[in-house]
Formats: C-alpha cells, sequence, structure tokens
C-alpha cells in the first residue's frame, strides 16, 4: 500500500519543529507500525537524510515505550495495544497517517517523535514503592491471605506500562491515570495499606509538581490505555487522598 | 485557592461539592418555578415566603451567591492550569474517538450557563433588590406571579432561555455524574447514580424550558 505520512521533525528540545511530508511505497498490512517506519528511515538514510527518531524497546507490547500520537489517538485507533502491536492493516492503501509525539508540558521533546518521560519516575520516585527488608530476610508476599478481588484489582492496576497515553489522550494532559494506578497497585494489599496515606499525599503532590493538568473525568485515558487501566483507580487514589489529607 | 486547595484532587473535590449544591439548588427552584404553571397562587405564597424569610435571606441566599461564584471560578482556574499543561496542541487530535463533547467542553457549557445566569439575575435578581431596598414598596404577596410571566413576553427572552437551559442540559450530563468520581465515589452504585444523574439532566432542564414555554405561549 501505498502512504501519506505527516510526521513531526523537531532537531533538538529546544529547536521549533514541523510537521514533514513523507511518501512511502510497498508497505504490507502484517507489518507493525513500527516497521513502517523503519522502512521509511531506511529511506531516508539511503537518501541521506536524517532518520525519523521514535522511542521502541520490546516491539511486544510491554515495554510501554514506542509512543507515539497517530492520527489524533495515543497508538493510533486500535483499541487496547501499544503502537509496535499496531498493524498496517488498519489502514488503507491512500491514507494520510498523521504521526506526533505525546504532546504535554510535563513531556518535553527531545527529538522529533521521543519525549521525555522521566516525569513519570519522579511520581514514582515519590512513593511508589513499599518499605521492606530485602536483606534475605524477606517474608514471602503469599504467606498473607488477601481477598481474591482486591488480588485481582491490584493486579490489573499494575499492569501499567507508563507509557504515557493516558496523559497523550487528556485534553487536559493529565497524570491521573498512571499515579492512580500506581498508588491503587499498593494501597489494595496488606503490604502497601501501612504506607498508603503518606504514598498518596507525596505521589500527588509530585504529579502536581510536574505540571501536568486536573483530571475531568472525560474517560479518554481509560479508552486509550493498552492495558485497559480503569478510572476506578482514580476514584479510588481521589478516596485515598482525601482520607489521608483529613487524619 | 489558599493552601486548603493547593492539590489538584483538592480542587476538583471542591469543584464536584460545590456542583452538587448547584444541583440541589436547581432542584429547589425547579420545583418553587414549576408552581407557577399549576397554582399562581401558590407560587406567589412561596416567593413570598423566600423573599422575606429571614434564614433564607440572610444565610441560604449567601450562601447560594458564594457556591455559584465559587463554581465559576474554581472552573476558570482549572481551565487555565488544564490548558497550560499542553504547552503545544496536536495538529490532529480526535478528541471525539475516547470521549464525549459533554466532557471535553465542560468549560464552554458552563460560560453559556454563566452568561445566563447574567440575564437572569438583571431580569429577576435585580428589580427585586431595587423593588426591595431602594424603592421601598409595602409589601405585596401577590405581586410574583405577574413578574414571572410578564418576563416571558419576549420571544428574544424565551429563546435565549431554551438555549440556555440546553447547555445546562450538557453542562449537568457529565458534571453530575462526574461529581461523584471526584469524590471519590465508585461502587456498585456507581450505575445507578449514573443513570439517576443522566435523568435529573435531562428532566430538570427540560423542565425549565417547559416553563418558560409555557408562560410564552400563555402570553400569546
Amino acid at each position: 500500500m501505498k502512504l501519506t505520512l505527516k510526521i513531526w521533525r523537531q532537531e533538538n528540545a529546544t529547536a521549533k519543529g514541523k510537521m514533514v511530508d513523507y511518501t512511502i511505497d510497498g508497505i504490507d498490512g502484517d507489518m507493525s507500525f513500527l516497521e513502517m517506519l523503519d522502512v521509511l528511515n531506511e529511506e531516508l538514510v539511503n537518501k541521506g537524510e536524517q532518520p525519523v527518531e521514535f522511542d521502541h524497546d520490546c516491539r511486544e507490547g510491554i515495554c510501554g515505550s514506542c509512543s507515539l500520537q497517530i492520527n489524533g489517538e495515543p497508538h493510533g485507533p486500535d483499541k487496547l495495544i501499544t503502537t509496535c502491536q499496531l498493524h498496517m492493516r488498519t489502514f488503507k492503501d491512500g491514507d494520510t497517517i498523521v504521526i506526533e509525539p505525546f504532546r504535554a508540558k510535563a513531556f518535553p521533546v527531545i527529538k522529533d517523535l521521543i519525549v521525555d518521560r522521566t516525569a513519570f519516575d519522579r511520581i514514582q520516585q515519590a512513593y511508589g514503592y513499599i518499605s521492606v527488608n530485602t536483606s534475605g530476610n524477606t517474608i514471602d508476599a503469599n504467606t498473607i491471605p488477601i481477598k481474591k478481588e482486591n488480588a485481582d484489582d491490584s493486579f490489573n492496576a499494575a499492569t501499567c506500562i507508563g507509557c504515557g497515553a493516558c496523559v497523550a489522550a487528556c485534553k487536559n494532559a493529565s497524570a491521573m491515570l498512571f499515579t492512580s494506578a500506581k498508588v491503587s497497585q499498593f494501597a489494595l494489599l496488606p503490604q502497601g495499606e501501612v504506607e498508603a496515606d503518606r504514598r498518596v499525599l507525596a505521589m500527588v503532590e509530585q504529579m502536581d509538581k510536574e505540571g501536568f493538568g486536573n483530571c475531568s473525568n472525560t474517560g479518554a485515558c481509560e479508552i486509550e490505555c493498552p492495558k485497559g487501566i480503569s478510572l476506578e483507580n482514580i476514584a479510588r487514589m481521589n478516596r485515598e487522598y482525601l482520607k489521608a489529607s483529613v487524619k | 485557592m489558599g493552601g486548603l486547595l493547593k492539590s489538584s484532587v483538592a480542587k476538583k473535590f471542591a469543584m464536584a461539592l460545590s456542583g452538587l449544591f448547584l444541583v440541589l439548588f436547581l432542584a429547589q427552584h425547579f420545583t418553587i418555578n414549576l408552581t407557577s404553571v399549576i397554582s399562581p397562587d401558590t407560587f406567589n405564597e412561596i416567593s413570598h415566603f423566600m423573599g422575606t424569610n429571614f434564614l433564607v435571606q440572610a444565610i441560604l441566599q449567601p450562601v447560594l451567591i458564594f457556591g455559584v461564584v465559587f463554581h465559576f471560578i474554581m472552573g476558570f482556574v482549572l481551565e487555565i492550569q488544564n490548558r497550560n499543561a499542553r504547552a503545544k496542541n496536536y495538529v490532529r487530535y480526535n478528541g471525539s474517538a475516547n470521549s464525549s463533547w459533554m466532557s471535553r467542553n465542560m468549560i464552554y457549557s458552563g460560560a453559556v450557563v454563566l452568561a445566563f445566569l447574567g440575564l437572569h439575575f438583571y431580569d429577576f435578581w435585580v428589580p427585586e433588590l431595587v423593588h426591595k431596598y431602594v424603592e421601598s414598596h409595602p409589601a405585596d404577596a401577590t405581586r410574583y406571579y405577574g413578574e414571572l410571566v410578564a418576563k416571558f413576553v419576549s420571544p428574544v427572552r424565551t429563546g435565549l432561555y431554551v438555549i440556555s437551559f440546553v447547555f445546562l442540559m450538557l453542562h449537568l450530563l457529565h458534571g453530575f455524574s462526574s461529581s461523584f468520581q471526584s469524590m471519590g465515589i465508585r461502587n456498585k452504585y456507581s450505575e445507578g447514580i449514573r443513570k439517576f444523574t443522566v435523568g435529573y439532566a435531562i428532566i430538570i432542564p427540560l423542565g425549565f424550558i417547559f416553563i418558560a414555554l409555557f408562560h410564552y405561549i400563555n402570553n400569546l
């Protein structure tokens, strides 16, 4: 298939950047979106031009690196997948595809389609952990009985890969879904409950410091999340936060 | 907004709380207005009570005004912060693929309701203040129905009221149920709450539209 690609090109973090049009031919429907970009980059390199920089690593939907805004949606039009799992058969011959980096003040562009998502790391570092002794005397987590529903909800929250699609999709560039997933995965378990108050206060404070927007409950984050992280986590985080604030 | 409302979660909680308060007020306002369709005497009686009762005038009215002003100021504060959170907009943004128009445009539906409140205050609140405190007429418990009906002679004003109520409906369709999420309320009753809020968001504004059109048609 033959496609027109409109891709955001930006030399570096301080450069202005602009959309550049490319035409690409011979794309197979079974190719992944990233393989299509690989083909484009090969052509650009052969022509002596700068390849389009984009983040990628595992290419199997786990690492959360391949974060692209494709035709106005994070990870493209298909749901519950990352960009690397998006196949070219989703598009038709002659289509125009607009490819942009995830946009948020807290995710500054480094180059072309690559953004700096270390804001997520700093939210995690604020208190996205439990304080346990790991010196060799660690108690097996399975010795503590946990309600099945809580274990399931915690596991589901923990499937967040931190790709940033929630921020990219949100009209406010809010990071509430990511932060709430990280808060929830611990708050639901007895091991995490002990520090739940301090955790939620610290992580929300860091999230606000990073300059993410406020949640308007549009639900766009949940729809676009490749792991289907539920809005229920945001409600839980709000609850946890309000509870911790009045203590 | 002070230390209390420093965090994004607290701001959204306050926004939700003020919104729920205004939703309650709407139900009360609608109930009173509905009596104007059923019985002018009852409408006069209730209006006179509301306009002269010390508790309503000295406590409930200031609380209501604070609720309205707070909700609008906070709405604009949050909107400015949200816009700042995305330094550069997308060339293509397909918002309709993942969210409702109502949820994405609360600021616009809210701004229309705010503009409507300006007209509504000009129509009813300002004349009421002038009547009571500037011109100092003797108390007249029968004037309210006539004053209400007189406002709906104009097709332009009636039209503006109808349009405003449609925007109020759009605002409530997202805002009412969303306020529960902002307050952390999400449980087995959530689906029931959502259905109730949708019903409320449609019925109350439609009721206000009915009342406005009823008086307009009656005036013809």
